[in-house]
């Protein structure tokens, strides 16, 4: 056929070839991606879900660091054991404000995605200390240094804004008070409805009893709203998905 | 080396006048003969390329030499089943004096590839696939994962709705006595106690230290059904359920209410009233102190007082000890600090005939009042 026979053209030119296969892989690429992007129904709006608070933030970007996603994923699947183990299967829009998403992929310990609230802040604290003093049969390594480790909201604002770039609404006043509102979080002695006001559900407590912001506040109280957000007793999943 | 002259002409051996007459060259020109060592590996090169360009000849198609005749077939046999080998044509593409043969793909193989784009077709037909403007094409089977799901947990739900509305429905007295009840929650109940507490409480329920035993006939809130269906229900100093059991032991140090000696002092008596070795002059002095500030909970005796979940002090069951033992550095600690011990309210979590199985399984541990 004499079309075919023009692929020697492209065999012996480097720079036809590259260029080729760049194309095909644009459509290729395309194909995939857009209607991801204009489809309605990729992230179907449901109540409830809001930005984390500065000190959620805080925790998370330290599960990042540690390297949890290495052992945990954060994605419940739609099948029975595990709705019956870890609670609702997650929706896409319960990662809309994730910058990266941890759903992974790696499940050496459980799934996180539905762990707040279902166990006490004293438990994590133990639990990430020494995972062996609460589960004797745990391979999970321990964090005590977290404990150990003080933190203060400098680029709290910065780190805000950062996230605002990526196209998470956080407000011009979230910005302002990221501040603030971090300190307020972790310390019951601090008047808590700006924080309240501004994310909706957020907890309120000293997570690691002891005095002082350190990185295990952050981490509990991230741990803490894991899944918490929407309210499944009032969710109707569109069963078209 | 320098280049050969003239001045040294080669003198060929017999042999290496063979080969230069094989190869047609010059045995007598310094630049080709092989009596130069400086040639041979050129001389080589040049045997080895002849003996490539006939092969190729030999086998190349058509299409580059023109038609020969007659047709060569290249024949082998197999070891022992005798085989045509086919005629195996050329791509006409050669490199180096590579050349690239055109094999047909394995039958096998190629019949595989054709079925599965056949099953693609219909795959895409049956199952969402193709996003078009406003959503996906839904497929012909109506295939939706959350359905299936949702189906199959209700199928579940179906199978045990009988005895599971009947477990929530009975007095929580009864569940012990209906055989068929007693044995459906033990089971459901244990496997929910593996799932959702044995982080806390250990895989068989042994606890450690800051979360209780509940294998023993010692209670904080209380070992009979009744109470134990509450503690589940509502945990125990939960911050998210306002039902919740709740008591909270003074820090008696941190809030300086007592003064470390005051706290060696009381730590003591407790040391003494469960048995355990302790100075007896400081014992003394801590009796009163814990008159004072403890008994309100713990009573006079240290015995404890389910309804505010303040533990005995006088038995040998330590919710606070080190491997199940009393521990003065720890009960000091307790003391000094206060103790927060908290168990979540799976109101919200588990149904009630989960909440009532689990209840039947701890009961039936062995402390059940
Ligand atoms: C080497 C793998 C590994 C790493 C890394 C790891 N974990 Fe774990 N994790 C486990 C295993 C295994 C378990 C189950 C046993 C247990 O409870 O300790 C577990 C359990 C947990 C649980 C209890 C979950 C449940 O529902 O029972 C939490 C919470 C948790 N890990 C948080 C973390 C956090 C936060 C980090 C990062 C700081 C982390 N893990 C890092 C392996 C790991
Ligand atoms: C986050 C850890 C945690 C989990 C998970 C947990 N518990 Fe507890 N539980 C505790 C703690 C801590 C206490 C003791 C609280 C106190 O100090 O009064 C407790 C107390 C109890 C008691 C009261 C014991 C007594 O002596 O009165 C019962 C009963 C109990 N738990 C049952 C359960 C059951 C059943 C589950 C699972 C559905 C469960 N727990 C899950 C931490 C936990
Ligand atoms: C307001 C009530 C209250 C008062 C007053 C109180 N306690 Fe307690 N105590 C508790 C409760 C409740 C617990 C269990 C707490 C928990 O599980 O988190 C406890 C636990 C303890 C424990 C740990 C027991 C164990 O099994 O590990 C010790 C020891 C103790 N108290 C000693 C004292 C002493 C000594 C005083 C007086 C100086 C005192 N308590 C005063 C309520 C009280």
């Amino acid at each position: 056929m004499a079309l075919l026979d023009h692929h020697k053209i492209i065999e012996k030119n480097a720079t036809l070839l590259l260029v080729f296969s760049f194309l095909i892989v644009t459509i290729g690429g395309l194909v995939q991606i857009t209607p991801l992007f204009y489809l309605e129904n990729t992230i179907e709006e449901v109540e409830g879900v809001r930005p984390y608070t500065p000190l959620e933030l805080t925790g998370r970007d330290i599960y990042v660091r540690e390297g949890c996603y290495t052992c945990h994923s954060q994605m419940i699947r739609p099948m029975r054991d595990e709705v019956e183990r870890y609670g609702h299967y997650s929706l896409a829009a319960e990662s809309m404000y994730d910058h990266p998403f941890q759903w992974g992929s790696k499940r050496t310990g459980p799934d996180l995605a539905r762990v707040g609230g279902r166990y006490s802040d004293e438990w994590h604290v133990d639990h990430l200390v020494n995972p062996q003093a609460v589960v004797p049969e745990s391979i999970m390594p321990g964090y005590g240094f977290l404990r150990e480790r003080m933190i203060a909201p400098t680029h709290m604002s910065s780190r805000l804004t950062a996230d605002v770039r990526v196209g998470v609404p956080y407000t011009e006043e979230m910005v302002a008070e990221a501040r603030a509102d971090f300190l307020a979080q972790a310390n019951p002695d601090l008047d808590p409805s700006g924080l309240e006001e501004r994310y909706p559900g957020a907890q309120q407590r000293n997570f690691d009893r002891q005095p002082g912001i350190s990185e295990m506040d952050a981490l509990v109280a991230y741990l803490q709203v894991l899944g918490t957000m929407v309210d499944f007793s009032t969710f109707e999943p569109d069963p078209q998905r | 080396m320098a280049d050969p002259t003239d001045d040294d002409k080669p003198h060929p051996t017999p042999r290496e006048q063979q080969v230069a007459d094989n190869l047609h060259v010059d045995a007598s020109d310094p630049h080709e003969s092989p009596a130069n060592p400086e040639n041979r590996i050129g001389i080589d090169r040049r045997a080895a390329d002849d003996e490539n360009r006939e092969q190729i000849l030999a086998n190349a198609p058509e299409a580059i030499i023109g038609p020969t005749t007659p047709q060569r077939t290249r024949k082998t046999t197999a070891r022992r089943v005798a085989r045509n080998v086919v005629e195996v044509k050329s791509t006409g593409h050669s490199w180096d004096g590579i050349e690239e043969y055109d094999h047909p793909l394995p039958r096998w193989w190629l019949w595989t590839f054709y079925a599965t784009i056949i099953w693609s077709v219909g795959y895409v037909l049956a199952y969402p696939a193709i996003p078009l403007i406003n959503s996906a094409t839904q497929g012909l089977l109506g295939h939706s994962v959350r359905s299936e799901v949702a189906g199959e947990i209700q199928r579940f739900e179906e199978a045990n709705a009988p005895i599971a509305t009947r477990l929530a429905s009975v007095e929580l007295e009864q569940i012990g006595q209906d055989p068929e009840l007693l044995n459906y929650a033990s089971n459901a109940g244990g496997a929910i106690f593996r799932t959702f507490c044995a982080q806390c409480h250990g895989s068989g329920a042994q606890g450690s230290s800051g979360y209780p035993n509940l294998l023993d006939n010692e209670w904080l809130w209380g070992g009979t059904m009744e109470e134990i269906h509450t503690t589940v229900l509502h945990g125990i100093r939960d911050p998210l359920d306002p039902d919740t059991r709740y008591s909270e032991m003074p820090r008696f140090g941190t809030d300086q209410m007592l003064d470390d000696q005051q706290i060696d002092q009381v730590v003591h008596h407790v040391l003494a009233i469960s048995g355990n070795p302790h100075d007896a002059a400081l014992a003394a002095e801590g009796e009163v102190i814990f008159v004072d500030n403890c008994s309100a909970c713990h009573m006079e005796d240290g015995t404890g007082d389910q309804f505010q979940g303040a533990p005995d002090l006088t038995d040998a069951v330590w919710l606070y000890g080190a491997d199940g033992q009393a521990d003065p550095a720890t009960i000091r600690r307790i003391v000094h600090d206060g103790p927060f011990g908290v168990m979540p309210s799976w109101t919200d979590r588990l149904t009630e005939s989960e909440i009532r199985a689990v209840a039947t399984y701890v009961h039936g541990l062995g402390g059940g009042e």
